[in-house]
């Protein structure tokens, strides 16, 4: 049986189930994944009818990394082993369920956190969440007259997870398939607490042609704008160096969500290439 | 074998029935007054008395979702919590029971903000009869520890799985050293067996659990848990015997105390229903015919049992510590909604009585019973109103 299978409801070219399957194929059959909602979960599991053939529960919107607790907890109790994973959507985890992910970290469950990351309310629209990157035109953080879209840079969501003292914290993009599986797999084989944010392009919201999604999943980590690396206890341990980094301008331009930069914006495209520079330097992301 | 009488908080009462219920996963949130409850808890626990895990969590939110987590995993699973809460938990109480897990948690019952107050009423429990959970409400603190093996019996039954919660009034009985049998671990076991769900998540046979239900299926889904509940009924009956068998307390869904002949029937649930004893014996020794229907089980709703033990009284007395804010109390509501299409329909008045904590005393259910025999009480109002700061 396929883990996460084909029939599933995701627009052409969404980056999500992409990285579903990927995370799937690194964490195996032995797995019970846990998904607040999202695109996700309503684009997989539809009365009567489941893409997953790994056992799977979503609960609420704020909520999947208590569940997971509670799952891994009572595993525990019954003797049982198995890979207790969550894959929830940016909001479910950057905003709304941050609490219950933070008490997770805290108390040292041994789970699998996976957050792909769309940078926005995809479900329900294109609503600007705490992931969504500065300047991106959202529906609650439109360009406007007064207004260039979203005015705050994307919530540093791994370095919140790394503060917790948690063993593992990575970040991935769907443009490099096998490096997720190896993250993947090499959080299963860690005990404690692990969170994996993973870009994951979403035509829809980003407004670009969905042939597109992985050239945009790589552009995103070759001008800088999304950095790869790894956190082990606390210390940077791994960075995806860039040979020839890119201007962010090649990456805004093929998106809809940034057109209007191009347009009466430009001086924040600047900024934008800072904020790129920042990421580059802090993580010696270049050579 | 005897079982051992033990002079115990409530608190206690219920962490050591907790432990001989042999739950697997307990997870809870502290707040006043539930303290004592998860504090004995997760003592027993540091100290090996028992198996289950205590899972500390930042909220009850996650206290109650950890527990859907859990539950879903084959655990046996227990919280308790309070008020606000209570509230806090609301959306996954809806959660909980509409994937039919048989969770089971002690509500201490204590007002809501604002104002604050830590005392006791029931307005957090009655705010959530709609969530899809049994309600059992007990009187004093041997209730408060046997409706728990009732509870998780009822819940778990394979036609039933909803969950559970056993409401205790908060300080009242909580914090109150009563004498109290705690059943002996074996007559425990034989009562309640361990938990063995159909449905769990394992990777043998994956399940999808939690689908979205769009408008051709949604319903069926609703109607289920409705029926269920009103299967429930029967199970709770079913399950008393049982009890009464192996622990030789009798439990029904209500408690009918001296009201054969009575012409005035006070209805209530949970400690005051103490108090109203006391009161009705006083007013029995002066030749008044009045008679006390306590309800253990709000819901599900003893209709029936209620419409019998009324029928033939004069006018019946509904005494809530709740309000629908704006219209009357949900208990009374409750019941001059089923009785309205029944023909023996006594006049039936109700009362918000000891809101926020406020003592109600044997002095004023007497006063109470007298203002309702001189026809002076309105249909509903609030006991002991303090009007000169109104």
């Amino acid at each position: 049986m396929s883990l996460f299978a084909q029939g599933h409801t995701a627009c052409g070219g969404c980056g999500m189930p992409i990285a579903v399957k990927l995370v799937l194929g690194g964490s195996g059959e032995n797995s019970i994944v846990v998904s607040p909602t999202g695109c996700l979960e309503v684009t997989s599991t539809r009365y009567p009818q489941s893409a997953w053939g790994v056992p799977w529960i979503h609960s609420l919107f704020e909520n999947a990394a208590a569940v997971a607790s509670g799952i891994e907890t009572a595993l525990k109790v019954k003797g049982k082993k198995a890979n207790v994973l969550v894959i929830g959507g940016d909001g479910a985890t950057v905003d709304i369920g941050i609490r219950a992910l933070s008490g997770m970290f805290e108390r040292g469950h041994n789970v699998t956190y996976v957050c792909y990351d769309n940078e926005a309310y995809m479900n329900t629209g294109v609503q600007r969440s705490g992931s969504t990157p500065y300047g991106a035109s959202a529906t609650t953080s439109p360009a406007g007259k007064l207004s260039f879209g979203e005015d705050k840079p994307k919530k540093d969501t791994p370095a919140i997870a790394a503060a917790h003292g948690i063993p593992y914290v990575a970040t991935a993009s769907v443009g490099y398939p096998k490096d997720i599986v190896k993250k993947v797999k090499k959080a299963q084989e860690i005990v404690g607490p692990k969170y994996i944010q993973i870009l994951a392009p979403c035509p829809t919201g980003w407004r670009f042609d969905g042939s597109k999604t992985i050239k945009l999943a790589k552009l995103a980590v070759e001008t800088a704008l999304f950095p790869v690396y790894e956190i082990e206890n606390g210390e940077i341990t791994k960075v995806k160096k860039i040979k020839e980094r890119k201007p962010v301008e090649e990456y805004l331009k093929l998106q809809g969500r940034f057109k209007h930069l191009f347009k009466e914006n430009k001086d924040q495209i600047e900024v934008i290439q800072k904020m790129a520079d920042a990421n580059a330097e802090k993580f010696g992301l270049d050579g | 074998m005897m079982n051992e009488m033990q002079i115990l908080e409530g608190s206690k009462a219920v962490a050591l029935t907790v432990r001989s219920c042999r739950v697997d996963v307990i997870s809870a949130y502290p707040i006043t007054p539930q303290t004592h409850i998860v504090e004995d808890l997760a003592q027993m626990v540091a100290d090996g008395e028992t198996d289950a895990e205590y899972i500390k969590v930042e909220s009850e939110f996650s206290a109650l979702s950890a527990l859907v987590g859990a539950s879903a995993a084959g655990a046996r699973t227990y919280s308790s919590t309070t008020s606000q809460g209570l509230a806090l938990m609301f959306e996954v109480l809806f959660n909980a029971s509409g994937m039919r897990l048989p969770i089971v948690m002690t509500t201490v019952n204590r007002s809501l903000s604002a104002p604050l107050s830590i005392w006791n009423d029931q307005q957090d429990s009655i705010s959530v009869r709609d969530a899809g959970w049994i309600q059992l409400y007990a009187e004093n603190n041997q209730e408060t520890s046997d409706l728990l093996p009732i509870a998780y019996k009822v819940a778990e039954d394979k036609d039933i799985l909803l969950p559970a919660m056993c409401c205790m009034d908060g300080f009242v009985l909580t914090h109150t050293f009563e004498p109290v049998e705690i059943p002996e671990q074996s007559l425990v076991d034989e009562f309640l067996p361990s938990y063995q769900p159909k449905y769990v998540l394992d990777p043998k046979n994956p399940l999808t659990f939690g689908a979205y239900a769009d408008p051709s299926i949604y319903m069926e889904f609703r109607y289920q848990q409705h029926d269920a509940m009103l299967k429930a009924y029967e199970k709770f009956e079913e399950v008393a015997k049982e009890f009464e068998k192996v622990f030789g307390r009798k439990y029904d869904l209500v408690e009918e105390y001296k009201i054969e002949d009575a012409e005035i029937v006070l209805i209530s649930m949970g400690s005051i229903v103490g108090t109203m004893k006391d009161a009705v014996d006083e007013l029995r020794k002066g030749g008044e015919k009045v008679g006390i229907l306590k309800i253990i089980s709000y819901r599900p709703f003893p209709a029936e049992k209620i419409y019998e033990a009324i029928k033939d009284a004069k006018v019946v007395v509904v005494l809530e510590k709740d309000v629908s804010v704006g219209m009357e109390g949900g208990l009374l509501s409750d019941i001059k909604s089923f009785m309205y299409n029944r023909e023996d329909r006594p006049p039936i008045v109700g009362f918000s009585v000891g809101l926020g904590g406020r003592d109600v005393t044997i002095g004023d259910i007497k006063g109470l019973v007298s203002k309702v025999k001189r026809a002076e009480a309105e249909e509903f109002e609030f006991l002991n109103l303090r009007r000169e700061v109104l």
